[in-house]
């Protein structure tokens, strides 16, 4: 299996550190993964989004120019970001944020409503978890869902690990709707 | 050992621990951060010193007076911070001292942006600083070989007493990938008979880039120079080559373009067209050698860099006419796709 995945947002979504969970989670299962991040300048807010790469195999260019699943969970990343899904592939969009479905025709494209389930799984923060949890039920040869709760206590920073029990519920609210 | 998931500028750190380095003078640039970072948080705690200059500048410095002493040291910082510290290079190189300095480069010319770029090629390896030296430029193509070669950067800097450059660029240091953590390689460096360390019961050592008297001095030191530099160009050119002997066609990258190199030779072999790659790992010494032979017989080579041309030339210097050499760049940031790649290689075949 190949996948190149690519998580765009702002700063604060906690993109990165989806696709870091996404990494931890698909490594424990013996794959081979790779972890691009990008984002402005700014210290807080911008631009943030990150390429990530999960394979059985060695990975060569860890750059994912056309990815095979998107998530975007705010309207300027679907409109940056959708072109470049690959025919066929998945976008995955938040709901909650964006009014403007997806113009694409040849791709699959879900709609989430990321911020309302991460609400009612404890707290908004966990909108990336909501859609993280839709993508592995999509995409289940990334990482199994119990393999993602699992790296939850490693990936996500020391400050923030009482939020892990709402993260999990997220998580799998997430992957319940998809 | 164990597989950790580490960014790349986090491995360097620990590398740069693990090979014995207890000392780290910077100042903070994008795309490199996290060295410093990890390096503030570290070396605390194995009785380092960590310390955040008022200037890239100050901080080169303090690696040369640290050096001076003996200490294993290293600086970093991304390409308009390094163009601060190149005086502090060939003074470095003048005086023979042994550092460790890790060029993140991110887009230029001038403050440029902070995505990553490899626009600092030739003022890696053919200078950048005054005077004839040379620093041993490393190339790695990602976080397990930038852990590894930070280790072998601090011996090859203190066997020959020189500059090791990493020459990285901002997408290898900010990636992320698992990587197995470098042993330490064992060997110890006597520095007994250089190092500044107090001169009781002993004649003084000088540490110097600085030679006025006799005439021919800077002469003499000179000519060591260049021995030395011949000594590292037979022993230490390092590079990888993968599907080139039969290939037909020879690409060749170092760093982030080797890799999308070789996913580019996957789809051109997928595609019935026999590519191969040719990755030089030290950008100085050149494996100009071993590219020569990897490339006799090929149809043509292409040259594949995140900048307008640098490596390029000294492809073509070490091939000569035998092969056409073809170039394909990406400025300002942009990384080379696969797509225009696999193109430029198809039209050669058809």
């Amino acid at each position: 299996m190949y996948e190149g995945l690519f998580f765009a947002g702002f700063g604060g979504q906690g993109i990165i550190l989806a696709g870091k969970i996404v990494c931890l989670a698909a490594m424990g299962e013996g794959k081979h993964v790779s972890h691009i991040p990008s984002y402005g300048a700014e210290m807080r807010g911008g631009t943030a989004n990150c390429s990530v790469v999960v394979s059985d195999d060695e990975i060569a260019s860890p750059l994912v120019p056309r990815p095979s699943a998107c998530i975007v969970m705010n309207k300027p990343s679907l409109l940056k970001f959708q072109s470049i899904v690959q025919v066929g592939g998945l976008l995955l969009w938040n709901e909650s944020l964006i009014d403007l479905a997806p113009s694409r025709t040849d791709i699959e494209t879900l709609a989430v409503k990321a911020n309302e389930i991460a609400e009612a799984a404890g707290s908004y923060k966990a909108a990336n978890m909501v859609m993280l949890g839709a993508l592995l039920k999509r995409k289940p040869d990334i990482a199994s869902l119990e393999a993602v709760i699992g790296v939850l206590g490693v990936a996500v920073s020391v400050r923030h690990r009482e939020l892990n029990d709402i993260n999990r519920k997220a998580l799998t609210g997430g992957y319940e709707r998809a | 050992m164990a597989v950790t998931l580490m960014k790349g500028n986090e491995a360097i750190g620990e590398a740069a621990i693990i090979a014995g380095c207890r000392h780290y003078f910077g100042y903070p640039i994008t795309p490199q951060n996290e060295l410093p970072a990890y390096m503030s948080m570290r070396l605390p705690k194995v009785g380092g010193t960590f310390l955040q200059a008022e200037s890239e500048v100050a901080a080169i410095n303090m690696v040369l007076g640290a050096s001076a002493a003996g200490a294993r040291v290293m600086t970093s910082s991304s390409s308009p911070g390094v163009s601060l510290k190149m005086e502090g290079i060939s003074y470095l190189s003048g005086a023979e001292l042994p550092a460790v300095v890790v060029n993140m480069m991110r887009g230029g010319p001038g403050l440029g942006n902070i995505a990553g770029a490899q626009g600092d090629y030739f003022q890696a390896v053919k200078g950048g600083g005054h005077g004839d030296y040379h620093c041993i430029v490393l190339a790695p193509n990602g976080v397990q070989e930038l852990a590894d070669l930070t280790v072998k950067a601090f011996d090859l800097a203190d066997q020959y007493r020189i500059v090791v450059i990493i020459l990285g660029d901002g997408f290898i240091g900010q990636m992320s990938e698992p990587i197995t953590l470098p042993a330490p390689s064992g060997r110890v460096f006597d520095k007994s008979a250089w190092m500044l360390s107090g001169a009781t019961g002993r004649d003084p050592h000088v540490i110097a880039s600085m030679r006025l008297a006799p005439d021919d001095a800077l002469a003499h030191l000179n000519a060591r120079l260049q021995d030395k530099y011949r000594v590292i160009e037979k022993a230490e050119c390092m590079w990888e080559k993968s599907q080139a002997d039969d290939a037909e066609f020879l690409l060749v990258g170092f760093g982030l373009s080797a890799r999308i190199c070789r996913s580019s030779v996957s789809a051109l072999r997928k595609a019935g067209v026999r590519a191969g790659l040719f990755r030089p790992i030290t950008l100085w010494p050149f494996p100009s050698g071993e590219l020569a032979r990897a490339a006799a017989g090929k149809k043509k080579i292409l040259v594949v860099e995140m900048n307008a041309g640098q490596m390029v030339e000294d492809v073509r210097l070490s091939v000569l006419s035998s092969v056409p050499v073809d170039f394909l760049g990406t400025l300002g940031g942009v990384t080379p796709s696969v797509d225009e790649i696999v193109e430029r290689v198809r039209s050669y075949a058809r």
